[in-house]
């Protein structure tokens, strides 16, 4: 299957495959663990039993989702020493830090009040299961704090000095953590997982109002959903934008592929919306651009000059077609949330919310739309960082570990029918939960888990099963 | 103070003390899945799956500690072994996706029910073995050329590494049938009860075969088992493993059901307390010391501030999710 190729090219595309399965799964989860915290407290607070029906339903739904993000995730963090080996040694010191913090304080929190969040409300009452909702969520947020730091060192490096043996060490830890672009990262990505969990949960809700405009649960979670989505889009736009200028301070060849710029414009940049980028040629065939647009996103002035590919060395480009394409895929799919969020309001405002099949079915079809927009966006950054895996330091043809091609490609070859086989058969199981609308009395992920152990059953802990309201 | 704290020493026993603490708990998981073929009915599997529910992600996550500290702590030793144990490695993880999933899938579909059992099992099985394999592969030594790996993709395969792989099969298995033990009653307890003569006796006979091995893998092993003045150290290890299986077998005999488990827990400490002996100071056997692979002493620092203050904080709330979870799990007032 993959006779020809070289062993680094097969562990590119190992870690790209692997990655790509890996991020879908966290971008619903932390969005997921937020809401769920939030249902939770709406819960707690108000009484009201729809609460923690929808709780329930999306509590199944997360466990799966989890499930698999963990998996996944156990194979990523192996993939850097057996794929990788040259540059685990050389990045050890300044990104092994990182990545073993995120296990302290992330994964372990996780990890160990997931326990208590599925199968834990009747054994430690309302209050304390709260708590563990919280410690779930909270660490997966923090879990994105730290990998995207480490990401993000490789895409702006600083804070770090040489050794002798060529290895990457600490010079200042706040400077490496806080680097250039980490800020910027996190806030986009974090926005970005709330924004595919809105959209999955909108459409849940809108496809049980196509049916059935009467639930109180399919209302009151795509109310929420649209909520998040004419909010936060909005941001999410202006947070890419922010992002994109702090990019073009510190990775300009990656910008100059994501527009498709490859000759300079010494006064006023157009603004390439499509066309057929072609490296050979260095030039974008059949283009439909917007004259001056292009400086006047990046440098908020029409005639501001903006240098191309031309200004870097051959060796150095990154593959322009993929960052180009799917950085549009990205932003267009940007303006369509945007869009709507703009709708809900406006159904909102006149009283039709639940009662607009339009507004239903779009909704429904924008559903799977953070999932491509985050993946589109991490090809953006990853492949915009090419040639290098630490940007302007570190090739990638230098990185790779010292391997046979044979081994590398049976063992992608192993991961992809294996993950085929195991996600395929996750996401029905989702879609399958998500297909029977939340009713009364919604019960956890296992009704079957034991409530009671030794004589202990907390008396609150029934009363909090049976629901208040 | 003037005491000099020497950082990479500290880390190698952070590191050894993940790994042990995976080893266990993760053992007694992955044993679990092994033994699923001895109880095919849904009823025990139910409950056996339940035992562990609440608590496998935690205890995988000190798996990925191990890794990411080696990593982090000795790059140089994760940048050697990975490719050196790369096969076994890949193993391990598809191993641990076809267990980790089926802790979610079995309960969504009655009709693919079986076949995520299948996958609980057999992924059980896979990632035991292959961190048996790994392990074994490590101890024999591996070829390295420069600051890398120098050997093929093949060279982990040895009758050596086959048997370490066995060895911790079994004592996986012996690991989750005494929790078993400890966590049931009735009928399925008392079938665990009959199957742990027979894995303690191969988990016995696993220690004693991979203890006589080592020492002829290399003279360094032998002479730090044998020469004085090791020995003193050393000849108190066979006695305490026969201390030990004596008073397993008392309890397995005298159906206490709270003992068998934390005795076995002891007899890995021990083994593992025995391999320490054979490898420390070396983190690649006899090629590369903790000292040779070490991260500079300022990353060390920055990380082990961490260690310091969280993993006694992670240890606490992991207690308590066990101590939420604790007690029998009763299959006939528990379960609609
Ligand atoms: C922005 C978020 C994000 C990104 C970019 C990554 N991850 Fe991840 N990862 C998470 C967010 C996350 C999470 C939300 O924390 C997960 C998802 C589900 C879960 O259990 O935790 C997770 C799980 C997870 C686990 C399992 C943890 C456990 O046992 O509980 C590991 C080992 C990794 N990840 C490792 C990685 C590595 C090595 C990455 C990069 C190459 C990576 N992740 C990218
Ligand atoms: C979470 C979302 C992520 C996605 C979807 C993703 C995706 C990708 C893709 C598509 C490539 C291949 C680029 C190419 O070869 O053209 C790549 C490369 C790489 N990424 Fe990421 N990445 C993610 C996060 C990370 C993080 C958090 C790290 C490290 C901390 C990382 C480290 C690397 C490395 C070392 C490479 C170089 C190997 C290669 O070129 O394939 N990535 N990633
Ligand atoms: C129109 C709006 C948007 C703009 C202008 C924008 C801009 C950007 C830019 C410039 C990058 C690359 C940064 C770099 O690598 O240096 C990026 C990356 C990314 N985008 Fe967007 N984006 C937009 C919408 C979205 C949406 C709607 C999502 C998901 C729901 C999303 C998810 C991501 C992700 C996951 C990454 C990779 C991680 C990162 O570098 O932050 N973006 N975006």
């Amino acid at each position: 299957m993959f006779e020809g190729f070289d062993a680094v090219v097969l562990a590119r595309i190992q870690f790209a495959f692997t990655m790509s399965f890996h991020i879908v799964f966290p971008a619903f989860s932390i969005g997921l663990a937020s809401y769920l915290a939030v249902l939770e407290a709406l819960w707690l607070w108000t009484g009201r039993e729809v609460f923690i029906n929808l709780f329930n339903y999306w509590l199944k739904i997360f466990a799966i989702a989890f499930g698999m993000g963990v998996v996944s995730g156990i194979v990523m963090s192996y993939q850097f020493g057996t794929n990788w080996a040259v540059f685990s040694d050389k990045t050890g010191p300044v990104l092994g830090p990182l990545m073993a913090y995120e296990v302290l304080t992330a994964f372990f929190l996780e990890a160990g009040f997931l326990g208590v969040m599925l199968f834990g409300l009747k054994r430690v009452g309302p209050k304390l299961h709260f708590l563990a909702t919280m410690m779930v969520a909270t660490g997966t947020l923090i879990s994105a704090f730290w990998i995207l730091s480490a990401n993000s060192w490789m895409q702006t490096p600083a804070g770090y000095a040489m050794n002798a043996a060529g290895q990457f060490i600490a010079a200042d830890w706040f400077k490496l953590i806080f680097n250039p672009s980490f800020p910027y990262r996190l806030v986009h990505m974090v926005l970005a997982a709330y924004l595919t969990t809105a959209f999955v949960v909108g459409a849940v809700g809108a496809w049980h109002l196509l049916s059935d405009n009467a639930r109180e649960g399919s209302r009151v979670m795509f109310s929420m959903a649209m909520w998040m989505a004419a909010l936060v889009a909005p941001i999410q736009i202006f947070a890419g934008d922010q992002h994109g200028l702090n990019t073009l301070e510190y990775q300009p060849a990656k910008v100059m592929a994501m527009e498709g710029h490859f000759k300079s414009h010494p006064n006023g940049a157009p603004l390439i919306l499509f066309g057929f980028p072609s490296m050979k040629d260095a030039e974008v065939k059949y283009s439909i651009e917007i004259p001056k647009a292009s400086s006047l996103i990046l440098k908020h002035d029409l005639n501001a000059p903006l240098a191309g590919l031309d200004t870097v060395p051959r060796e150095n480009w990154p593959p322009v077609p993929i960052v180009f394409w799917s950085f549009r895929v990205m932003v267009g799919i940007g303006f369509a949330m945007l869009g709507i969020g703009a709708l809900s309001l406006l159904m909102r405002w006149r009283g039709k919310l639940y009662d607009s099949p339009l507004l239903h079915r779009l909704a429904v079809l924008m559903g799977p739309a953070g999932f491509v927009a985050v993946l589109a966006g991490w090809i953006t950054t990853e492949t915009g960082r090419q040639p290098f895996t630490v940007y302007g330091l570190m090739r990638t043809a230098e990185s790779a570990s010292p391997l046979a091609a044979p081994a590398v490609a049976t063992s992608l070859i192993a991961f992809i029918i294996v993950y085929f086989i195991v996600f395929t058969a996750g996401v029905i199981y989702m879609l399958r939960l998500m297909a029977e609308p939340p009713h009364h009395g919604e019960e956890g992920p296992r009704g079957d888990v034991p409530t009671h152990a030794g004589g202990i059953a907390p008396g609150i802990g029934m009363a909090a099963s049976s629901g208040k309201g | 103070m003037n005491i000099v704290i020497d950082l990479p020493t500290v880390f190698a026993f952070v590191i050894a003390f993940a790994v042990f603490l995976y080893i266990v708990m993760d053992g007694f998981d992955l044993g679990l899945g092994m033994l699923f073929p001895f109880f095919p009915e849904k009823k025990d599997r139910d409950v056996m799956m339940n035992s562990v529910a609440p608590v496998w992600d935690g205890n995988e996550t000190w798996l990925v500690l191990g890794g990411g500290a080696l990593y982090a702590a000795f790059p140089l030793a994760y940048a050697i072994l990975m490719p050196a144990i790369y096969t076994p490695i890949i193993a391990m993880l598809i191993g641990l996706v076809f267990r980790g999933i089926a802790f979610e899938f079995r309960w969504r579909s009655r009709r693919e029910r079986n076949q995520w059992d299948v996958s609980f099992a057999a992924g059980s099985l896979i990632a035991a073995l292959a961190q048996g394999i790994a392990l074994g592969a490590i101890l024999q030594g591996v070829t390295v050329t420069g600051r890398a790996y120098g050997g093929g993709w093949w060279d982990w395969l040895t009758p050596f590494s086959i048997l370490t792989g066995l060895s911790v099969v079994a004592g996986y298995m012996l690991l989750g049938v005494t929790w078993l033990i400890m966590k049931t009653n009735g009928d399925l307890r008392e079938r665990a009860y009959m199957l742990a003569w027979p894995l303690l006796v191969a988990t016995l006979v696993a220690i004693l075969a991979v203890s006589l091995a080592t020492p002829f893998l290399d003279a360094e092993y032998a002479r730090r088992w044998f020469a004085w003045p090791n020995i003193v150290l050393t000849a108190p290890v066979p006695v305490a493993v026969a201390g030990i299986t004596f008073l397993l077998l008392r309890s397995i005999a005298k159906r206490q059901d709270y003992y068998p488990f934390p005795l076995t827990l002891v007899l890995f400490a021990t083994s593992f307390g025995g391999l320490g002996v054979s490898i420390f100071p070396y983190i690649v056997p006899r090629s590369v010391t903790i000292w040779d692979a070490a991260s500079p002493h300022d990353s060390l620092l920055f990380m082990i501030v961490g260690v310091a203050i969280l993993v006694p904080i992670i240890l606490a709330y992991t207690a308590w999710n066990y101590w939420v979870f604790r007690g029998k799990i009763d299959a006939d007032s528990g379960y609609h």
